[in-house]
Protein backbone atom coordinates (compact mmCIF):
# COMPACT_ATOMS: atom_id res chain seq x y z
CA UNK A 1 0.00 0.00 0.00
CA UNK A 2 1.69 2.97 -1.14
CA UNK A 3 2.47 6.14 1.59
CA UNK A 4 1.47 8.27 -1.40
CA UNK A 5 -1.79 8.16 -1.23
CA UNK A 6 -3.96 6.17 -4.10
CA UNK A 7 -7.93 5.10 -4.93
CA UNK A 8 -10.05 2.54 -3.22
CA UNK A 9 -13.10 1.19 -5.13
CA UNK A 10 -15.56 0.97 -2.33
CA UNK A 11 -18.19 -1.94 -2.80
CA UNK A 12 -18.00 -4.17 1.01
CA UNK A 13 -17.28 -4.26 4.31
CA UNK A 14 -13.29 -4.98 3.35
CA UNK A 15 -12.79 -2.07 0.91
CA UNK A 16 -14.05 0.08 4.40
CA UNK A 17 -10.97 -2.02 6.29
CA UNK A 18 -8.77 -1.06 3.01
CA UNK A 19 -9.60 2.56 3.12
CA UNK A 20 -8.64 2.74 6.93
CA UNK A 21 -5.48 0.84 6.26
CA UNK A 22 -4.43 3.38 3.48
CA UNK A 23 -5.69 6.38 4.84
CA UNK A 24 -3.28 5.25 8.58
CA UNK A 25 -0.38 4.66 6.05
CA UNK A 26 -0.18 8.31 4.03
CA UNK A 27 -1.38 9.09 7.82
CA UNK A 28 1.92 7.97 9.47
CA UNK A 29 4.07 9.17 5.99
CA UNK A 30 2.92 12.69 6.50
CA UNK A 31 3.50 13.04 10.11
CA UNK A 32 0.02 13.68 11.62
CA UNK A 33 0.34 13.33 15.56
CA UNK A 34 -0.89 9.99 16.71
CA UNK A 35 -4.08 11.90 17.79
CA UNK A 36 -4.91 13.18 14.19
CA UNK A 37 -4.29 9.81 12.71
CA UNK A 38 -6.57 8.26 15.25
CA UNK A 39 -9.04 10.85 14.30
CA UNK A 40 -8.64 10.98 10.43
CA UNK A 41 -8.91 7.34 9.82
CA UNK A 42 -12.22 7.14 12.59
CA UNK A 43 -13.68 9.84 10.04
CA UNK A 44 -12.73 7.96 7.00
CA UNK A 45 -13.99 4.46 8.51
CA UNK A 46 -17.29 6.70 8.72
CA UNK A 47 -17.45 8.35 5.70
CA UNK A 48 -16.11 5.40 3.50
CA UNK A 49 -19.20 3.33 5.29
CA UNK A 50 -21.42 5.90 4.32
CA UNK A 51 -20.24 5.84 0.78
CA UNK A 52 -21.22 2.07 0.84
CA UNK A 53 -24.53 2.13 2.94
CA UNK A 54 -25.88 5.48 1.41
CA UNK A 55 -24.52 5.63 -1.55
CA UNK A 56 -24.68 2.07 -3.13
CA UNK A 57 -21.21 2.17 -3.04
CA UNK A 58 -18.08 4.30 -4.68
CA UNK A 59 -14.64 5.39 -4.82
CA UNK A 60 -12.32 7.34 -2.03
CA UNK A 61 -9.11 9.02 -3.35
CA UNK A 62 -6.35 9.23 -0.71
CA UNK A 63 -4.05 12.34 -1.34
CA UNK A 64 -0.95 14.33 0.07
CA UNK A 65 -1.35 18.12 0.05
CA UNK A 66 0.79 20.70 0.72
CA UNK A 67 -0.48 24.51 1.28
CA UNK A 68 3.56 26.07 1.18
CA UNK A 69 3.27 26.18 4.99
CA UNK A 70 2.16 22.42 6.03
CA UNK A 71 1.11 19.64 4.65
CA UNK A 72 -1.75 17.53 4.95
CA UNK A 73 -3.81 14.77 3.50
CA UNK A 74 -7.00 14.86 1.47
CA UNK A 75 -9.45 12.16 1.14
CA UNK A 76 -12.41 12.34 -1.64
CA UNK A 77 -15.64 9.97 -1.27
CA UNK A 78 -17.72 10.00 -3.92
CA UNK A 79 -20.88 7.72 -5.09
CA UNK A 80 -23.19 7.97 -7.64
CA UNK A 81 -26.24 7.29 -5.00
CA UNK A 82 -29.44 8.77 -4.30
CA UNK A 83 -28.08 11.88 -3.10
CA UNK A 84 -28.72 13.55 0.44
CA UNK A 85 -31.93 15.28 0.55
CA UNK A 86 -31.68 17.68 3.32
CA UNK A 87 -28.49 18.49 4.34
CA UNK A 88 -28.62 20.31 7.15
CA UNK A 89 -30.62 17.88 8.76
CA UNK A 90 -27.98 14.77 7.71
CA UNK A 91 -25.16 17.07 9.51
CA UNK A 92 -27.54 17.18 12.82
CA UNK A 93 -26.14 14.94 15.70
CA UNK A 94 -28.13 11.79 15.44
CA UNK A 95 -30.37 12.06 13.01
CA UNK A 96 -30.00 8.86 10.52
CA UNK A 97 -32.32 7.26 7.65
CA UNK A 98 -30.20 4.21 8.05
CA UNK A 99 -30.39 2.61 11.79
CA UNK A 100 -27.13 3.87 12.85
CA UNK A 101 -26.48 6.31 15.64
CA UNK A 102 -26.42 9.19 13.49
CA UNK A 103 -23.03 10.52 13.98
CA UNK A 104 -21.48 9.61 10.47
CA UNK A 105 -21.51 12.22 8.56
CA UNK A 106 -21.71 15.17 11.60
CA UNK A 107 -18.61 12.90 13.55
CA UNK A 108 -16.94 12.80 11.17
CA UNK A 109 -16.65 16.71 10.58
CA UNK A 110 -15.83 17.53 13.62
CA UNK A 111 -12.62 15.40 13.27
CA UNK A 112 -11.19 16.88 10.30
CA UNK A 113 -9.86 20.76 9.44
CA UNK A 114 -11.82 21.01 6.37
CA UNK A 115 -15.00 19.48 5.35
CA UNK A 116 -16.84 20.33 1.78
CA UNK A 117 -19.85 18.19 0.68
CA UNK A 118 -21.53 18.47 -2.55
CA UNK A 119 -24.76 16.93 -3.13
CA UNK A 120 -27.74 16.52 -5.36
CA UNK A 121 -30.67 14.09 -5.43
CA UNK A 122 -30.15 11.32 -8.14
CA UNK A 123 -26.85 12.54 -8.84
CA UNK A 124 -24.91 10.90 -5.73
CA UNK A 125 -22.67 12.96 -2.92
CA UNK A 126 -18.86 13.77 -2.92
CA UNK A 127 -17.80 14.87 0.37
CA UNK A 128 -14.07 16.53 0.48
CA UNK A 129 -12.02 16.52 4.04
CA UNK A 130 -8.52 17.48 4.68
CA UNK A 131 -6.24 17.32 8.15
CA UNK A 132 -3.29 19.34 8.13
CA UNK A 133 -0.24 18.67 10.53
CA UNK A 134 -0.30 21.08 13.31
CA UNK B 1 -14.27 -14.15 7.23
CA UNK B 2 -12.41 -13.92 10.19
CA UNK B 3 -14.22 -14.58 13.76
CA UNK B 4 -13.09 -12.90 16.79
CA UNK B 5 -12.09 -15.98 19.54
CA UNK B 6 -14.11 -15.93 23.02
CA UNK B 7 -12.37 -17.69 25.97
CA UNK B 8 -13.68 -19.06 28.35
CA UNK B 9 -12.04 -17.97 31.81
CA UNK B 10 -13.13 -19.18 35.12
CA UNK B 11 -16.73 -16.99 35.18
CA UNK B 12 -15.34 -15.09 32.86
CA UNK B 13 -15.76 -14.83 28.82
CA UNK B 14 -12.66 -13.00 27.26
CA UNK B 15 -12.60 -11.35 24.08
CA UNK B 16 -9.76 -9.89 22.68
CA UNK B 17 -9.83 -7.68 19.07
CA UNK B 18 -6.57 -8.37 17.90
CA UNK B 19 -7.69 -7.43 13.48
CA UNK B 20 -9.10 -4.55 11.85
CA UNK B 21 -12.84 -5.84 11.83
CA UNK B 22 -15.20 -5.73 8.77
CA UNK B 23 -18.64 -4.84 10.11
CA UNK B 24 -19.80 -8.38 9.82
CA UNK B 25 -17.07 -9.73 11.58
CA UNK B 26 -18.49 -6.88 14.76
CA UNK B 27 -21.78 -8.21 13.90
CA UNK B 28 -20.47 -12.11 13.91
CA UNK B 29 -19.11 -11.37 17.72
CA UNK B 30 -22.00 -10.15 19.24
CA UNK B 31 -23.76 -13.74 18.06
CA UNK B 32 -21.04 -15.47 19.23
CA UNK B 33 -20.95 -14.24 22.38
CA UNK B 34 -24.42 -13.97 23.09
CA UNK B 35 -24.12 -18.04 22.18
CA UNK B 36 -21.30 -18.36 24.68
CA UNK B 37 -22.84 -16.41 27.43
CA UNK B 38 -25.92 -19.03 27.38
CA UNK B 39 -23.85 -22.13 26.89
CA UNK B 40 -21.56 -21.32 29.80
CA UNK B 41 -23.60 -19.23 32.08
CA UNK B 42 -20.73 -16.65 32.45
CA UNK B 43 -21.86 -13.92 34.22
CA UNK B 44 -18.86 -11.25 32.99
CA UNK B 45 -17.41 -10.39 29.82
CA UNK B 46 -14.58 -8.24 29.13
CA UNK B 47 -14.17 -7.34 25.89
CA UNK B 48 -9.53 -5.81 25.39
CA UNK B 49 -9.57 -3.25 23.07
CA UNK B 50 -5.99 -2.16 23.38
CA UNK B 51 -5.03 -3.66 19.90
CA UNK B 52 -7.45 -1.21 18.04
CA UNK B 53 -6.49 1.91 16.74
CA UNK B 54 -9.63 3.34 16.01
CA UNK B 55 -13.10 2.52 17.42
CA UNK B 56 -15.66 3.90 14.73
CA UNK B 57 -19.42 4.68 15.43
CA UNK B 58 -20.03 1.46 13.82
CA UNK B 59 -17.78 -0.75 16.54
CA UNK B 60 -19.08 2.07 19.21
CA UNK B 61 -22.78 0.91 18.86
CA UNK B 62 -21.72 -2.93 18.20
CA UNK B 63 -19.46 -2.82 22.09
CA UNK B 64 -22.95 -1.03 23.33
CA UNK B 65 -24.96 -3.68 21.90
CA UNK B 66 -23.09 -6.58 23.21
CA UNK B 67 -22.96 -5.02 26.80
CA UNK B 68 -26.73 -4.52 26.44
CA UNK B 69 -27.48 -8.11 25.53
CA UNK B 70 -25.31 -9.40 28.16
CA UNK B 71 -27.39 -8.16 30.73
CA UNK B 72 -30.28 -9.41 29.45
CA UNK B 73 -28.59 -12.68 29.79
CA UNK B 74 -27.39 -11.73 33.08
CA UNK B 75 -23.59 -10.87 32.35
CA UNK B 76 -21.89 -7.74 32.81
CA UNK B 77 -19.63 -6.32 30.22
CA UNK B 78 -16.50 -4.44 30.84
CA UNK B 79 -14.93 -2.85 27.76
CA UNK B 80 -10.65 -2.60 28.71
CA UNK B 81 -7.58 -1.50 27.44
CA UNK B 82 -8.50 1.70 25.22
CA UNK B 83 -5.49 3.74 23.76
CA UNK B 84 -6.04 7.58 25.28
CA UNK B 85 -6.57 8.55 21.15
CA UNK B 86 -9.11 6.46 20.93
CA UNK B 87 -10.40 7.97 24.03
CA UNK B 88 -10.18 11.40 22.97
CA UNK B 89 -11.47 10.49 19.08
CA UNK B 90 -14.40 8.72 20.49
CA UNK B 91 -15.49 11.60 22.88
CA UNK B 92 -15.21 14.20 19.60
CA UNK B 93 -17.28 11.97 17.01
CA UNK B 94 -19.85 12.41 19.90
CA UNK B 95 -20.29 8.48 21.48
CA UNK B 96 -19.47 8.35 25.23
CA UNK B 97 -20.29 4.69 25.25
CA UNK B 98 -23.50 5.07 28.04
CA UNK B 99 -24.16 2.02 29.68
CA UNK B 100 -20.82 0.32 29.11
CA UNK B 101 -18.15 -0.16 31.96
CA UNK B 102 -14.52 0.56 31.14
CA UNK B 103 -11.06 -0.64 32.73
CA UNK B 104 -7.61 -0.02 31.94
CA UNK B 105 -6.87 -3.26 31.30
CA UNK B 106 -7.91 -7.04 31.60
CA UNK B 107 -6.57 -7.69 35.44
CA UNK B 108 -8.46 -3.80 36.74
CA UNK B 109 -11.47 -5.51 34.23
CA UNK B 110 -11.51 -9.06 36.15
CA UNK B 111 -11.44 -6.92 39.47
CA UNK B 112 -14.22 -4.96 38.57
CA UNK B 113 -16.78 -7.37 38.18
CA UNK B 114 -15.41 -9.40 41.04
CA UNK B 115 -16.76 -6.80 42.97
CA UNK B 116 -19.84 -5.50 41.44
CA UNK B 117 -20.49 -9.38 41.40
CA UNK B 118 -20.04 -9.86 44.95
CA UNK B 119 -21.50 -6.26 45.67
CA UNK B 120 -24.77 -7.92 43.60
CA UNK B 121 -25.91 -9.09 47.00
CA UNK B 122 -24.90 -12.90 45.69
CA UNK B 123 -23.37 -13.08 48.69
CA UNK B 124 -21.98 -16.44 47.89
CA UNK B 125 -19.35 -15.51 45.08
CA UNK B 126 -16.90 -17.45 46.96
CA UNK B 127 -18.91 -20.53 46.67
CA UNK B 128 -19.71 -19.58 42.91
CA UNK B 129 -15.88 -19.54 42.38
CA UNK B 130 -15.57 -23.23 43.84
CA UNK B 131 -18.25 -24.59 42.22
CA UNK B 132 -17.35 -23.33 38.40
CA UNK B 133 -15.88 -26.23 37.40
CA UNK B 134 -18.95 -28.24 38.20
CA UNK B 135 -21.31 -25.22 36.81
CA UNK B 136 -19.16 -25.65 33.54
CA UNK B 137 -19.61 -29.20 32.68
CA UNK B 138 -23.18 -29.53 33.47
CA UNK B 139 -23.41 -25.99 31.40
CA UNK B 140 -21.85 -27.36 28.59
Amino acid sequence: MSDQGGRIAVASDQDVVRVRQLVRTVAVAVKLSLVDQTKLVTAASELARNTLVYGGGGTVDVTRVDNGRRNGIQIVFADQGPGIVDLDLALTDGYTTGGGLGLGLSGARRLVDEFDIVTAVGQGTTITVTKWCR
Amino acid sequence: MERVPVLKIGDILLVSIQIDMEDQVALQLQEDLADRIVATGCHGVIIDISALDIVDSFVGRTLATIASISRVLDAETVVVGMRPAVAITLVELGLSLPGISTALNVELGMDLLARNRAEAGEGDYADDEADDDETAASAS
